[in-house]
Parts: structure tokens; sequence; C-alpha cells
């Protein structure tokens, strides 16, 4: 019996791998396995080799796996493409249509299974994916029966017909392999599930949900990959809550429509990509300078321009900290768990109303993307806090205007809604007085800038850093952000078995850096290794400027479009110490 | 019930003496009054550019955004609270040239914002630049020997992108401009009201008595129908663009807000935003 495993699926884009990944995977997650996954994909809609990795383990992972056990191929491509990914002694099971070969002496089994013919003779050939669901669920020796209640959900509405041949296919499947292979193998047996069901989710909707639990009721977005699926989640949900999506014209209409809205009072969303993050960089300084609070999430892919539009990368971190002319206040965070994407999105409406400045909430592809179980999230957790606001406002003096922008010890000044009675004040990217009419005057000038800036030196985030400091004098250790903790968290397991002693941080709030507290989880290490994937170490940048430890930090990145795999990561990391 | 006084403020407006957009200014407190607003129910969002200064003018709240964004934001500010009244206004620059994507589709959405162009067929704040309005040969700074693109029509703009409310309005004739404002207040969906507002000091070709010899009112037409698109291109054609009055609108079409699914008469940012714990575990286990 194993404890874990990795399985793929592969074949054209567009032929139905997603939902035969999804079926599979509900199913496992009904067993309560932890899941995570990982999609190859291409910025094409058909054709061209696509595949889904899911690991499935009985102990919570946060990485996919350097190898893999089983493949499912529906054409030669997908072998001859990720063959080399099996471990000795992995498995492939292919359509036998295609006649599938392994290089000669290729330590793994193949199993040629006719999925196309039995779907065909089922009626029609698209059940082929349910065909290879139902192998590889014998190879695995699961309860056939989970699945088919699955695919009854899935096809229910489709009709009994559909339902029960899909099931015939997937029971077809699980026989032939079972008669092929001689009946399930120890070495693919997996230990049992805990029998818990997990949210089974991306981070796309783990940021979805948040922003509904935390009150958000528009969103403008434009759609890009790899942000789209949060669009998609909302539009489903906010008209059910009152609220609404607008698909706009361009990212720089969905920003500042995003603006114009939070101006209004509601909790506005806006969500991107790196190009879509370059076109609101005016407006973010729009929102710095009225102090309108707005979110914005930019879901990193490899850049820069078009660059690698489904790949993964971290290279947006200077562009959401420095991303618009002059100088406002502004908050960027990153979350590095399933479950933080849940968290920091309820935070981030907090902290931008709180702080009544652009918040930019960061994510990687894979953290996006990659499907995984998480824990229970928290609804006991969620609180909502609009800051400083006024809902009823005191008569103003003759010829005043409500004073929006009044100078206060904080920074931060009491935010009225459109349509308060006596609230009327004046709103401008122009700099301003305490009432926000026009003034160039140079001690207002002065005033002002310092009451924004000033907004940055309060702001409380309850975990700046989440560390995992067993050590006062580690021998190594990692830093990083975003999806790449598991993979660190993997690859320290190593170090750790080798006898070193490792602490690891993953950064959540990128600005204002944490520099103290950064620092000292550098106090306790010989050695700092900072990764990320990005080609010139941003946050190792970061941490030099605002934490110090030049001398012991060493960067290990990697910018090629794939994420950190654990092994490879441990490999790379020996060597570079 | 408030006034036009009520609209005003005692903040003296940095533009030129003779500037078009004083009239612009007056007519937009003039048309509030008239619909019967009160001065915290209206919010005027504005562009960049001499124009763009109007939101800190008049007596509501103002909101003073980049260039060419004035529309988004006006949107989103009707959005989140559809019981305020939201002007969105500027120049010919920031909404048929840096704004002109904005203006298309804000136009084709048809949320209920009344968009008011303070059209002076030149760039004044940046003194004196060639506009998509400038007709063609008008020299200026960046067109020393003359513009040789071809000048925009901005009403059959709107006629093309299926605009439901079309106006056009000449800054020195304060009745219709206000009459025209205050109908497209009144009006459920996008309206756009193009002002020939004269700049005195930059554009010494399209003055003031060179729009008063070329402008004809919809009211010099026998039977005129505004409801009519077909007649309304005709006539912007002849006319070549100088119509003035309401030169186009469709009541039967529902706007934006008014298609939305679950979207509430009651503004957005009134509403009730915390979950209940069946609420959320129930969007909870949709993932399950």
């Amino acid at each position: 019996m194993i404890s874990q495993l990795s399985w793929k699926i592969g074949g054209q884009q567009g032929e139905g791998l997603e939902s035969t990944d999804r079926i599979f995977s509900t199913a496992l997650n009904r067993l309560g396995y932890h899941l995570y996954g990982y999609r190859h994909f291409s910025s094409r809609i058909k054709g061209g080799h696509t595949n889904n990795k899911i690991r499935i383990s009985t102990q919570p992972i946060r990485a996919i796996s350097d190898n893999l056990d089983i493949l499912v191929a529906f054409d030669q491509e997908t072998i001859d493409l990720n063959h080399k990914e099996l471990r000795n002694g992995g498995v492939v099971i292919a359509d036998a249509k295609f006649d599938p070969k392994l290089p000669e002496g290729f330590p793994a089994k193949l199993y040629a299974v006719p999925f196309t013919a039995i779907a065909e003779e089922l009626g029609t050939s698209l059940m082929k994916n349910m065909v290879a669901v139902g192998a590889s669920t014998a190879l695995l020796d699961l309860p056939v029966d989970i699945i088919k209640k699955v695919v009854e959900e899935e096809f229910g509405r489709k009709g009994q017909a559909v339902v029960d041949k899909n099931n015939a296919a997937i029971q077809k499947g699980f026989e032939y392999l079972l008669d092929i292979s001689g009946g399930p193998s120890e070495e693919f047996k997996l230990e049992p599930g805990d029998g818990t069901t997990r949210l089974f989710i991306i981070g796309n909707e783990a940021i979805g949900l948040g922003a509904v639990a935390a009150g958000c009721r528009l969103m403008s977005a434009y759609p890009i990959t790899p942000a789209s699926e949060i669009m998609e989640y909302l539009i489903k949900k906010l008209p059910k809550l009152g609220g609404t999506v607008v698909q706009t014209e361009d990212e720089i209409a969905a920003v500042t429509m995003a603006i114009g809205a939070n101006y209004g009072g509601v909790r506005t969303l806006t969500a991107s990509a790196g190009p879509g993050l370059s076109l609101m960089m005016e407006a973010i300084g729009l929102s710095g300078m009225t102090e309108t609070p707005v979110v914005i999430v930019d879901t990193m892919r490899g850049g820069p321009s078009t660059g690698l539009p489904t790949k993964q990368e971290q290279s947006d971190v200077n562009a959401a900290i420095y991303g618009t002319h002059g100088e406002i206040p502004k908050i960027v965070l990153f979350p590095s768990t399933i479950e933080e994407c849940f968290y920091d999105s309820v935070e981030a409406f907090n902290l931008a109303d709180q702080y009544q400045c652009p918040v930019i909430l960061l994510t990687d592809l894979q953290l996006s993307l990659g499907k995984q179980t998480s824990e229970p999230l928290d609804f006991s957790r969620v609180t909502i806090d609009r800051g400083a606001l006024a809902l009823e406002v005191e008569p103003q003096p003759e010829n005043q205007l409500f004073k929006r922008y009044a100078f206060s010890e904080s920074g931060v000044s009491t935010r009225v809604f459109p349509g308060t009675k006596n609230g009327i004040f004046h709103s401008t990217g122009v700099e301003h007085d305490e009432q926000g009419r026009p003034s160039e005057a140079t001690t207002n000038r002065k005033k002002m800038m310092d009451k924004r800036m000033r907004k940055m030196e309060s702001v409380k985030v309850t975990n700046p850093i989440v560390a995992i400091s067993k050590y006062d004098d580690a021998d190594i250790l990692f830093v990083g952000m975003g999806s790449t903790g598991g993979t660190i968290e993997e690859a320290r397991k190593q170090f750790e078995a080798d006898g070193l002693k490792t602490n690891q941080v993953m950064v959540r709030l990128i600005h204002p850096f944490p520099g103290a507290e950064v620092a000292a989880q550098l106090d306790k290490a010989k050695k700092v290794i900072v990764v990320e994937n990005n080609a010139t170490g941003q946050l190792a940048d970061l941490i030099t400027l605002h934490a110090g430890g030049r001398e012991k930090i060493k960067r290990m990145l990697k910018y090629d479009g794939n994420p950190f795999l654990p092994n490879e990561l441990y490999n790379d990391c020996k060597e570079l110490i | 019930m408030a006034t036009f006084k009520d609209f005003r403020n005692n903040i003296k407006p940095n533009w030129c003496p003779g500037c078009g957009d004083f009239s612009v200014q007056a007519a937009i407190q003039r048309a509030c009054a008239n619909v019967g607003y009160e001065p915290e129910q209206v919010a005027v969002v504005s562009g960049i550019g001499c124009s763009g200064r109007i939101s800190g003018y008049i007596n509501a709240y103002g909101f003073h955004s980049i260039h060419g964004r004035s529309l988004p934001v006006a949107q989103g500010l009707k959005l989140a609270n559809r019981e305020l009244a939201v002007i969105a206004s500027g120049g010919d620059g920031d909404g048929f040239a840096i704004g002109m994507g904005h203006t298309v589709h804000a136009i084709r959405r048809n949320i209920d914002v009344t968009y008011i162009v303070m059209d002076n067929q030149i760039y004044g704040l940046t003194k004196g630049q060639t506009s998509p309005r400038s007709a063609s040969g008008f020299k200026t700074k960046s067109t020393p020997t003359g513009s040789i693109e071809t000048t925009l029509s901005p009403l059959e703009m709107a006629l093309a992108a299926g605009a439901t409310f079309v106006a056009q309005s000449f800054s020195t004739d304060l009745k219709q401009l206000t009459a025209v404002i205050e109908a497209g207040m009144n009006h459920k969906g996008f309206s756009l009201i193009n002002v020939f507002s004269p700049c005195v000091t930059f554009n010494k070709v399209n003055t003031y008595e060179w729009f008063k010899e070329r402008v004809v009112s919809t009211d010099s037409f026998d039977g005129y129908d505004a409801s009519n698109k077909m007649m309304a291109m005709q006539k912007v054609l002849e006319t070549d663009g100088m119509i003035t009055g309401i030169v186009y609108q469709n009541k039967e079409k529902p706007s934006y807000e008014q298609q939305l699914p679950g979207f509430q008469e009651i503004g957005l940012a009134k509403q009730n935003i915390t979950l209940t714990k069946d609420q959320f575990d129930k969007l909870v286990a949709e993932f399950n």
C-alpha cells in the first residue's frame, strides 16, 4: 500500500480532459484524500498537447511531485512528451486505438485499453474519457461506486440515459483493466483516505468566495488568463446578492469603474494579470490620491509583455509595489496557500477601507489555477471593517465642504458616501486641501502628502509573514512567497532528513514590507535561500533593502514557466549552498 | 426644494473669461434643480482638461478623475448607487480621443449616466493642439500645416454605436442647453449630449460667430421625429453635424440596470453586505 501517488491525464486540448480530471478527483476528494493539481495548457482552445496532473495523498500536500506514477494517454504525443516523468515501474494506460508504444527498454508498464472502441460501442467516442476513469479506478483499487455517484451529479441534468451510458463506460474500463493487469497490485493500492470531504477548489475561486464573504458586491473586469475564473465565479454569485459583474472594454475601464463604485460605497473588485495591471497603473495613482479604496487581484503569469500567458511566474512583485507615477500609499498582499487566498481576499477589502488606498492581492498562476483540497474555511474569522466612515454628517459651515481629507494623526480621514446629506466634498487626482479642492499651496502640499503616506506607518496585518521557525540557529532559512510554499516545505524536509536545521518564511505582506519581522528570522539562520519564480530575485531584493542580510542571501530563481518541484528544488539548493 | 442657486458653490472657475464652459456649468445647475434633485443626490464625474474642472464648480458630489476615464468612474458610481443622479463630463479630447473606447462602450452599455461633452474642437489646457473634432486643415501647434485627419462626427458615432439618447446644443443657448440636459437626466439610460463650447483663447476659427451662423435646431425641421433613427441620421448628415436639440431618443430600450437580474431599486451601497452562516455554508458546500 502507498500513501501518495501522482496521476496525469494527457491529450489534445479540447478533448474533455478537464471533466475527466474533475470526475476522478471529485471522487477522490469524497474518499478523503488530499489532492493537489497542476494544469499544463497552452494559449489556444483546441488542439495542442495538454495535460492535468494530480497528486493524491493521505497527508496534506501543497506541491506537485517531480515524478509520475500513472500516465493516462489519449495519444502517442502524450506518451512521448511525458513518459520520462514516470518513475521506475510506473504505468501508462493508453487508448489501444493509436497502438501506443513506450521506448524500447523503458522501465514502465503499458496497458493498452480500447478507450475509443469501448466508448463507441456504448454510443459515442466522447465517453472514452470515462473508460479511462474506470481503468484508473481499477488500477488504484478504488470503489467504483463513488465514481459513478459523481457521474450522476455531473450528468444528472442531462438525463438518466446519459448517466447510465457514462457509468457503463466507467464499468467497462474498470473491468478491462482488471482483466489485462490480472487484478489490483499492491504497488498502486492507496491507503484509504480519511473519509473527510474537503473543499476542492482553485485559488481564484477561493478569492472569489472571500470577496463574497467580505461584502464585495460589484466586480468590473476584462477577461485574461489566469484571472478570468474570479469573474466567472462572481457572475454566478453576485446577482443573487443584489450585485453584478461588468465585463468592461479594457482593464483601464475595469479599474476606474471599480474606483467609481468604491467611491459610491460598494466594495468592488477588479482582477487581472500582468498586462492588465500595467494598464491600470495611472488609475492606481488616482485611488491613492483620492483615497478611494480599491482591491485589485493580479494573478501573475509569465511576463514581460504577453510573455508566457499560461505559465507560472512571480515577476509582477515590483510592478505591484512601485507601479504608478508619483508616490502613494498602497498595500500588497500575497497569500501562499489556498486557505490564505480566501482569508487574504477578505482582509484585502478591510485594509482597502481602513487605509483608503489601493490594495493589490497577488497570486501566481499555480496558486490561482491549481485545484487542491483545502482545510475548512472558518466563517467566524470573516469580519467586515469599513474603516472610518460617517453615515450621517452635521451641517457644514457656510461655503465649506465636508472635510473628507481632514488632517489626522493616523493620516486616515473619515469617508462619506455620495448621497449623504451635508457630506458634499470634492474628490480629485489633483493635489487638494482638506475639502478636496484643488490646491497648489506648498504648505498644504507637504501636509497632504505626509498625511497620505503616514497611513502606511500604521498598516496592521495579522500575519505579515508566515514562519515555520523551529530553530534559533538554523543552517538554512528558506524564504518564499505564493505557491512555492508547499514545494519549499518538501525540499526543506529532505534537508532535515540530511541532518540540517531549517526554517521557512513565507512573506504574506509584500508592501509595506515587514522588514523587522523578516530581519528577526534572518538573524536565526546561517544561510538564507530566497526561492522565487522570476529572473532577477525581486523578493530577495526587497529583503536586502528592508531587512538586510545581503552577505548570507542566495537566490534560487526559476523562470522557465514551470513551478518549482520538490526534488528539483532540494537538489538545486544543495548545489547552491 | 432646491433651486439652481443651491447647486452653486463659491469656487471661482479657472476658465478664461468668455469660455463656453460657463454656460454648461449654469445649465447643469438649472437642469438639476428643474428635475427636482437636492445637491447631495447629484454626482458630477469629470475627466481632465479645462472642462474637467467642472466637477468642482457645482455644489454636488464631485469626482475629478483622470484623463479620458470619467465614464467608467461614473458608470461604477451609478451601479454602486442607482439612486444618485450621475453626470459625467469632459472635453472632446477627453471623450473622443483618449477616452473614445469608453464612450463607445458606455453608449452600448446604456447605464443611466448623463454624459456632457464640452466640445471646443481643440486642446485648450495644453495650449492649443488638434483634437479629433478639429476640422481638416485646421492649423494648431501640433498640426502646423493643417490637420490631415478626418473630423469625428460624435452624433453619427453615437447613433451607430446604438445610443438611446443623443443631443447637441450650443453654449450660448442656455434655454435649449438646459432643456436637453434635463431631458438627458430624465432619460432612463445613457445620454450623450455634445455641447459646442467655444475656446476663446486657442480656437480662432470655431468662434461663437462661426457656430451662430451654422447651428440648426431640430425645431426648425417640420415634423422632426426624434424617435426615428433614420431621420436623425439623415438630419445629422444634412446639417453636417450642426444640428442641435434632442437628435434621437429611444424610450423603449431598458437601461443596463433595468436588465440586470436581481438588481434592486435601492442603491447597492445601502444594502446589507453581511452573509449569514447559512449562506456561507451553502457557498462552501458547492466545492465539496
